[in-house]
């Protein structure tokens, strides 16, 4: 299976100015994929729209070899940076992560949340916490293709080894595509297969992108 | 002792006052027996996961923990034990904050005129700001933009420059990084050193070890809401050997430069505390003794550790 982006370009209403101009982006399934950009060039925008929440002002995402998107599991989850701004307030724990299906114990049990976290609200829990269950909730066998938009840039080293650990494992098993988006290039180089760097000349406009293997020697 | 701290913590602990259900009142204990020294000249990087107290370590120097907080231990500022009163009066002139979020700034006053505040020098003002405006890539119109106009990264960068240009003696940093791009990030860490080179003390406090090692002096380790331990910058290089306390060698070596291995278990919550060493139930090294007896800090190898075995 293959997530396309084809000479995808977006801006907003209001504004003139593209985000992104003329994108061209794939990832196959089991492969991992690092986006590497300074902030600004619209790796989020990508991101929202290689999931399918925000719509292309124009060209097209596609998911080859899977039918429509459009009713039932999303096989294309997003994982956010800020995990309390992605689960519902007024929902208990237990509520949230069982919202698309219970996940198994083992892997409850290997992402490091306890039971005692189940009964809480989201206000009672730290973001490495947090993090785990918006992490655990898109590991499911209906799920092809992950985005993780800065997906463990709040967190300690220890609580960031743990998740990818666990997530990469998963993904692995289940020939999981991820998209790994991060300014940290020693985290792309150590979790990533292939990594594409978003930056062009110019500020305010991103060119196509660049195939890098290379990144920062400091790593 | 040959030079002494211009910040020093002793055995801080903060709780907060609770309601649960009516009347009835629990406290629970955010952090125990936080030791913290800062010198003139000095960065200190205040490095732990969330929840570990960082933050509330700089609100209690500053005395801006919300009324329901209680706090215990000493906090002496120039070798003088402070009392609330003194840290209303140090604050902002002697001791600036730069908070982690930037809905501190007052939202009905143009940026420029709010940075103007801290300036002592009057009659140079405009020459300041214009300066740390260009420094940090702001635009001249930006001192006349209202918080609500800036992006994130251009807030956090206010923030700084609202510090920099002040003539505080120690400048605490609560997490100034998230948000700025690479080039500007490096910028800050530069500021900062700058900033200790020329005798003033900074205090950052980070989540994130790569930023902190590449300026600071000296790294103290937070976990549960203790120091777990002190140590210097060069202790993290190589393998990490020369590291005190076991947490803070898995931490090293769960970083993406180095092996990103991690270990199993959290951060314990404050209401769920370990009686013995906080970190005993995620240890490699456990004994009995550690599940029953707390460490005190103990001074090895030019550091400061918490725990039984170390060496």
């Amino acid at each position: 299976m293959r997530l396309r982006a084809e000479e995808i370009s977006f801006k907003y209403n209001n504004n003139d100015k593209y985000i992104l101009e003329d994108i061209d982006f794939s990832i196959e399934s089991g492969e991992v994929v690092g986006l590497l950009a300074p902030s600004g060039y619209g790796k989020t925008t990508l991101a929202k729209i290689l999931a399918g929440y925000e719509k292309p002002t124009s060209g097209q995402v596609v998911l080859e070899g899977c039918e429509s998107r459009n009713n039932g599991y999303a096989p294309v989850q997003l994982i956010f940076q800020h995990p309390e701004k992605a689960v519902n307030p007024k929902w208990k724990m237990r509520k949230i992560l069982s919202e698309a299906g219970m996940p198994p114990q083992e892997l409850i049990d290997a992402m490091g949340i306890k039971e005692s976290w189940m009964d809480r609200w989201p206000t009672e829990l730290s973001g490495g916490e947090l993090q785990r269950f918006c992490c655990i909730r898109v590991l499911s066998e209906q799920t092809k293709f992950i985005i993780a938009d800065e997906m463990t840039t709040m967190l300690d080293a220890i609580t960031q080894a743990q998740i990818w650990n666990v997530v990469l494992t998963y993904a692995k098993k289940h020939n999981i595509g991820v998209v790994v988006i991060s300014h940290d290039a020693c985290l792309i180089n150590k979790v990533c297969d292939r990594v594409v760097s978003l930056t062009g000349d110019k500020r305010d406009v991103i060119s196509p992108h660049i195939e890098t293997n290379q990144i920062s020697a400091s790593c | 002792m040959d030079k002494q701290p211009i910040l020093q913590v002793n055995n801080l602990g903060i709780s907060f006052s609770q309601y649960t259900k009516g009347l009835h009142r629990v406290d629970l204990k955010v952090i125990t027996n936080l030791d913290v020294e800062l010198y003139e000249g000095e960065i200190l990087a205040v490095v732990g996961s969330s929840g570990s107290g960082k933050s509330l370590l700089a609100h209690a120097i500053l005395g801006i923990l919300p009324d329901n907080a209680v706090t215990e231990g000493e906090i002496y500022y120039n070798g003088k034990l402070l009392t609330p009163e003194d840290m209303e009066r140090l604050r902002g002139d002697e001791i600036a904050l730069i908070p982690q979020s930037v809905n501190y700034l007052d939202p009905l006053q143009q940026v420029g005129k709010q940075i103007k505040i801290t300036i002592k020098d009057h009659e140079h003002q405009d020459e300041v700001v214009s300066d740390i405006f260009q420094r940090y890539g702001l635009k001249k119109e930006v001192e006349n933009y209202y918080p609500f106009q800036l992006s994130g990264g251009m807030a956090r960068k206010v923030l700084l420059a609202m510090a920099l240009v002040s003539d505080s003696k120690v400048i605490i940093a609560d997490e100034p990084t998230p948000g700025l791009d690479e080039a500007s990030i490096n910028e800050v860490l530069k500021d900062f050193r700058d900033i200790a080179d020329t005798g003033r003390a900074v205090m950052m406090i980070t989540h994130d070890i790569q930023a902190a090692l590449k300026i600071a002096d000296k790294i103290a380790i937070f976990y549960a809401g203790t120091t777990l331990e002190t140590a210097n910058a060069a202790d993290f290089e190589g393998d990490g050997s020369r590291l005190r306390h076991p947490y803070t060698k898995a931490l090293n070596r769960a970083l993406p430069s180095n092996e990103f291995v991690p270990v199993a278990g959290t951060q314990p919550l404050p209401n769920e505390l370990p009686h013995g060493c906080l970190y005993s139930d995620r240890c490699p090294k456990k004994t009995k003794k550690c599940e029953v007896e707390r460490p005190r800090l103990k001074e090895i190898r030019d550091g400061k550790v918490r725990c039984l075995y170390a060496t």
